[in-house]
């Protein structure tokens, strides 16, 4: 059996004195889609960060694809690696961001070449060939020459996720991608990431789309209080929740 | 019936009253000496000087910027060192009149004779009798690009500050380093706030360059001063330069206004027309109306220019 996509143990995490992740442990194997619910300062998506290590942890280990992210253990310590190295790691785990957070300078076209050609150093005209078909993928192949500022932000979010799959990543790390977005959007950026999850990719997702979880996801995390209350498959825990926090929790978002 | 505005009224007659004074006084007072304006207005000392004004300013731009653009990034740096050197740098040049550090920087060979590698106060690398090394030209350009050096490092940094920081996060989970997203992501995006300010400072510091005459740098002012000395023609020729002076920065403003229009692509849905867009727009409207007024037709709308 491969290691997991990504394997959290003990993962805690600081603020000051206030103390947001105390000890997440959990896996996500390669192809599998897990969604994390819970309440707002849960700290869900505080663990999506530092799944890419935009947060540091405190102490627990965290690895994506065997690898430790953004620490290398020496001597039983964590050692935090220098830019380079965690940045060549951040290549390899695509995130997407509740406020889309598109470069507004760009184009949509340059927005999905930019971090290829800077980072990579690939080629511009392979990365442009690739980008316009991630962006037909996405249903945008008529705005590559918009600015992110002419789009609706349903459109934004799939140009973000179009951005984050140009760099080719294993792993995709999703921060209520549909938060932003009003009612009637939320679906085309749905979809896309249902597509996403079909062709095989390993996402992690922070959502309140109960029923995105329950269609599209293998394991849903319920986090509350910087714990992992409950896990399991999405329908089990929806229809049977096993403790009071996730009944009280879901009967407020059902 | 529209509104009275009697006040308007009186307050536009007093307008044209004042104008009009003005202007039979630039007629009439012959102490103007247009003809001396006139004269010296292409003079080889004044277009020499003009060209060395522009040197002088394009130099000192180039140090304040790119020295600037360092200082800025040095002073947001999480090292504290850095951080502060920044910091103490901007404080002793924005703490010191540049008129005194053109004094200085031409006297420096007072204090060092002799330079050597990593002279003070400057991280330019130099070797050799100060004297020679730094001439007028020189003193000006280190006293007016370091001076603006610190300037430009605080109109940087509000720049670099006012870019979201979801900016930074989304080019980091891109795998970007300090240094890519900088150039990439921020530093393009808070140019949208630094260019106005920049546009200010460089008509400023041509304005400035004017500073330099006493260290007998014969930009403009200097050349026309130059010639007053020996003429006694003194209002004329500082009217002169200082017609020079409207025109180079008249100039520069439309400069800034192109590129401000530039940096503010994707910020706005559409960019309203350029004044030359207006003008065709204007034109290409007024020739439409008369066609139409021709065959008898009602005028178009309210004018709107091209987009």
């Amino acid at each position: 059996m491969a290691a997991p996509m990504v394997l959290a143990e003990a993962v805690h995490k600081r603020y000051g004195h206030l103390e947001v992740l105390k000890g997440i442990s959990l896996e996500v194997d390669a192809r599998q889609v897990m969604c994390l619910l819970g309440p707002s300062g849960s700290g869900k998506s505080t663990f999506l960060r530092c799944i890419n290590h935009l947060e540091q942890i405190n102490s627990g280990r965290l690895w994506v694809d065997g690898t430790l992210v953004g620490y290398a253990e020496r001597g039983g310590r964590l050692h935090e690696l220098p830019e380079r190295e965690v940045c060549r790691r951040r290549t390899e785990i695509g995130m997407v961001f509740q406020r889309f957070n598109l470069f507004p300078h760009l184009t949509v076209l340059e927005n999905v070449v930019m971090a290829p050609v800077v980072v990579k150093g690939e080629a511009r005209g392979v990365v442009t060939e690739r980008a316009r078909r991630l962006l037909d993928r996405v249903g945008l192949s008529a705005k590559v020459a918009a600015y992110p500022n002419q789009l609706s932000g349903g459109q934004q979010q799939r140009v973000a996720i179009a951005r984050a799959l140009a760099m080719e990543p294993k792993l995709m790390l999703f921060d209520e991608p549909t938060s932003a977005l009003d009612p009637e959007l939320v679906g085309e950026v749905l979809d896309v990431m249902r597509a996403l999850a079909e062709d095989g990719m390993t996402m992690v997702v922070v959502t309140h789309e109960i029923g995105f979880a329950r269609e599209v996801g293998d394991t849903l995390v319920f986090m509350d209080a910087g714990v992992v209350v409950e896990a399991g498959p999405p329908r089990d825990v929806i229809a049977n929740p096993q403790h009071e926090r996730t009944r009280t929790f879901l009967s407020k978002v059902l | 019936m529209p509104v009275r505005h009697p006040g308007r009224w009186v307050a536009t007659a007093a307008v044209l009253v004042l104008v009009a004074m003005l202007v039979h006084s630039l007629l009439t007072n012959a102490n103007f000496g247009w003809s001396v304006v006139g004269h010296y207005f292409f003079a080889a000392p004044v277009v020499r000087g003009l060209v060395l004004t522009l040197e002088l300013t394009a130099a000192a731009m180039l140090i304040g910027v790119v020295l600037g653009v360092c200082l800025a990034i040095l002073r947001l740096s999480p090292n504290p060192i850095l951080s502060s050197s920044a910091w103490c740098y901007i404080w002793f040049f924005r703490g010191t009149p540049v008129f005194v550090q053109i004094l200085f920087w031409y006297n420096i060979a007072a204090l060092f004779p002799h330079v050597g590698l990593g002279a003070p106060f400057g991280p330019q690398v130099v070797r050799g009798d100060a004297n020679t090394l730094v001439t007028s030209i020189v003193a000006a350009i280190l006293a007016l690009g370091l001076n603006e050096a610190a300037y430009y490092a605080e109109i940087v940094r509000a720049g670099i500050l006012s870019v979201d920081h979801g900016q930074v996060e989304a080019a980091q989970s891109l795998g970007m380093r300090r240094i890519q997203l900088m150039r990439k992501v921020v530093l393009p995006q808070a140019m949208r706030v630094i260019v106005p300010p920049t546009g200010n400072e460089t008509i400023s510091m041509l304005k400035t360059t004017s500073l330099a005459s006493v260290a007998a740098v014969t930009e403009l002012l200097y050349s026309a001063q130059q010639i007053y000395a020996r003429t006694y023609q003194t209002i004329p020729l500082l009217i002169m330069a200082s017609i020079w002076y409207l025109i180079l920065t008249t100039v520069l403003t439309i400069g800034q206004y192109y590129v401000e229009r530039h940096y503010a692509r994707g910020t706005s849905y559409e960019l309203p027309p350029t004044p030359l867009q207006r003008m065709t727009g204007a034109l290409a409207h007024r020739t439409a109306r008369r066609r139409v007024a021709a065959v008898g037709g009602a005028a178009p709308g309210p004018l709107r220019g091209p987009g």
